[in-house]
């Protein structure tokens, strides 16, 4: 019984992580129908911001502030590369075919990963975020981690959050138009750069939370550590349903609990190789649900 | 008509496209023999490697629409499959000690070793692809990388027949330019005939449109799975011939940083056309090598000059970025090259070489 809950709860803060990222990289496929590849090195570039401005491996400045300034800082700046990202990139490609966007930003992603490695060096670096949030609470007999507890609540408010800013807030309801039909929502009057620019500064928001909560758990960064989180994200939103937030969610939690239970149930020898048994899973689920689980009316083709 | 339908004036013109890039790359291949570089000949070798990669990508990418992240499993099949071929004799058992006995003893020549890769990784994306190539769009291009993904988890853990992670040595250094450019030249000339086919057609057809091309008696399925098994063939051919140049093979090599880099070159040579993915890989290249050099450092006076660690890496990104931004359809611009040509030659041909062009 303990044991089942504790598998409950390892694969609700995962599923929650995964969930977090998967909203960054669907509400921007929503409104720019762009599969964004530096979305990996956009969470990068949060844990690096609490480096900065020293190129030292051991000397870390932000990182050490008190934890509302730190966090504020860490969101600035990814807000700022993701927008700048918008400008210099997404912009000029907007009107072109989603694979041209793509590749577009995967370049961008590979010039972001070789400025930190221009930089920082290739190495990864430990840096011990916040070490109090490795001690775990008990509860008879069940150990839950603060930190597995922070991601929950944190997934819960900024869930909360995004779902009270998309429904009652101007930009929220133009975004959601925006991610219904573009061209529509422009004729009616919704500005293209606002809300493109809205949806990168929430996913670059999402991406510096994800980044923290990460490397809080795992206490080392490296130049590429946000692309398995990226590609995690990437295939949660297509499960879930490519443009549905509420399916973005939902593929974030199957991927959090397919690949906890697989560890736990799993026979021993078999173990190594969760990671395949869990992208089986998703080719099983696309390959019977192949808009995802929850499709869009905007995802439908119209014949 | 038909009397002539042999003359060689059509023949050339029908297989213009193909002939001028085979010339094209024949003509760098005798250049780099006559130059006789030790480092100049790797980069040949090495872009001609990536030629068969991504005229293999393009048979199913460009001709179908469906972007394929999981490509590099079938170039990580052939290499491994060429490695339990014909790798270093003495030391198999060591490494890979559940292969099969037939394979432990076995010493397979490297062409045929070559081929034999190629099928198996064909085999294998025919069975992957059942499942697949019911997907459309986003959702295929992730079952794509579902497949990369698995491939690449079981073969960095199933140590006792692919070594895991650790590096495979011994495997022979049968790669050179010449067996390079044969497997670049029958790559480019079966993507030819294949788009120009009836096969290749209604592929390209239902890329235009699913529902006309369903509606015109297309099946997709059918379609689409055909190209994904050549295309994982040539793929296949690259990881092998990948494996014969390097003579050591490590499952790092085989993921997504591959596929994504073969993809911007299509995508920045024009992902429409053969021309497209043959001058991406050479233009991708020529640049990689150009920063390369100027990595290296060259002399200004009497002082050598050269860049940081890393600014190779992030030149070639803004260069592909540029590149995008001011030619969305890629430097082919979805045009065959030899296009023109074809025309001249025989003009009454018009129709046929209109088929191929991007509408």
């Amino acid at each position: 019984m303990i044991a089942a809950l504790q598998i409950l709860v390892d694969a609700i803060s995962l599923g929650s992580l995964y969930a977090l990222a998967t909203l960054g990289v669907g509400l921007v496929f929503g409104v720019l129908r762009l599969t964004n590849f530096a979305y990996g090195d956009f969470i990068t570039v949060a844990s690096y911001a609490l480096i900065v401005p020293t190129a030292g491996a051991t000397e870390i400045v932000i990182g050490r502030w008190p934890w509302p300034f730190l966090v504020t800082a860490a969101v600035g700046v990814v807000v700022i590369v993701s927008m700048t990202s918008e400008y210099l990139v997404f912009r000029p490609l907007r009107t072109a075919k989603p694979a041209v966007l793509m590749i577009g930003s995967f370049a961008l992603g590979y010039i972001i990963q070789n400025i930190i490695i221009l930089v920082y060096d290739g190495r990864p670096k430990a840096v011990g975020l916040w070490p109090d949030l490795g001690e775990a609470i008990v509860l008879s007999g069940l150990r839950v981690p603060k930190l597995e507890l922070l991601t929950i609540v944190v997934t819960l408010v900024l869930v909360g959050a995004l779902v009270l800013f998309l429904k009652v807030s101007p930009f929220g309801v133009q975004m959601r138009a925006a991610s219904e039909d573009f061209r529509m929502a422009r004729m009616l009057g919704v500005r293209a750069n606002t809300v493109i620019g809205t949806a990168l500064a929430i996913s670059g928001f999402l991406a510096a939370v994800v980044s923290l909560l990460f490397l809080a758990q795992v206490g080392v960064m490296s130049f590429n550590m946000g692309v398995p989180l990226m590609l995690f994200a990437f295939v949660a939103t297509v499960i879930g349903g490519m443009g549905s937030l509420t399916g973005a969610l939902i593929g974030g939690y199957i991927l959090g609990f397919a690949s906890i239970l697989l560890q736990a149930l799993l026979p021993e020898d078999l173990r190594t190789f969760r990671d395949a048994f869990v992208f089986a899973v998703v080719i099983v689920i696309l390959v019977v649900r192949p808009q995802g689980l929850l499709m869009p009316r905007a995802a439908r083709e119209r014949v | 008509m038909m009397t002539d339908r042999f003359s060689i004036a059509k023949c050339l013109a029908r297989n213009a496209s193909p002939l001028v890039l085979c010339g094209a790359v024949a003509l760098i291949v005798i250049g780099t023999a006559l130059a006789n570089d030790a480092a100049l000949d790797r980069t040949v070798t090495e872009a001609l490697v990536r030629i068969v990669y991504v005229v293999g990508l393009y048979i199913f990418v460009g001709n179908s629409g469906v972007i394929s992240f999981g490509h590099t499993a079938f170039m990580a099949i052939g290499a491994y499959t060429t490695a339990w071929q014909d790798c270093c004799s003495t030391t198999k058992s060591l490494f890979m000690p559940a292969l099969p006995n037939v394979l432990l003893q076995a010493n397979v020549p490297p062409p045929l070793a070559t081929i034999v890769s190629g099928v198996v990784a064909s085999i294998f994306a025919g069975v992957v692809g059942l499942a697949i190539v019911r997907l459309s769009g986003i959702g295929a291009s992730i079952a794509t990388f579902a497949v990369l993904a698995i491939v690449n988890v079981t073969f960095s853990n199933w140590d006792s027949v692919t070594a895991g992670t650790s590096t495979l040595v011994g495997i022979p250094n049968y790669t050179d330019h010449w067996i390079a450019l044969l497997w670049a030249v029958i790559a480019i000339f079966a993507a030819h005939f294949y788009q120009t086919s009836r096969f290749g057609l209604s592929l390209r057809v239902s890329r235009e449109d699913e529902v006309a091309a369903k509606a015109s008696g297309v099946s997709i399925f059918r379609q689409r799975l055909i190209a994904f098994v050549i295309s994982a063939f040539f793929v296949g051919v690259s990881g092998a011939l990948y494996a014969h140049f390097l003579g050591t093979i490590s499952v790092d090599a085989f993921y997504i940083d591959i596929s994504l880099l073969t993809l911007a070159m299509l995508v920045v040579g024009g992902m429409n056309s053969l021309s497209g993915a043959v001058v991406g890989v050479a233009a991708i290249s020529l640049l990689i090598e150009v920063l390369r050099q100027s990595e290296h450092g060259f002399a200004l006076g009497s002082l050598t000059v050269s860049a940081p660690r890393g600014t190779q890496e992030i030149g070639l990104g803004v260069a592909m970025l540029v590149m995008l931004i001011f030619r969305r359809n890629g430097i082919a611009g979805n045009q065959e090259i030899g296009e023109r040509l074809s025309r001249f030659l025989a003009p009454q041909l018009q129709r046929s070489s209109k088929l191929t062009e991007d509408f």
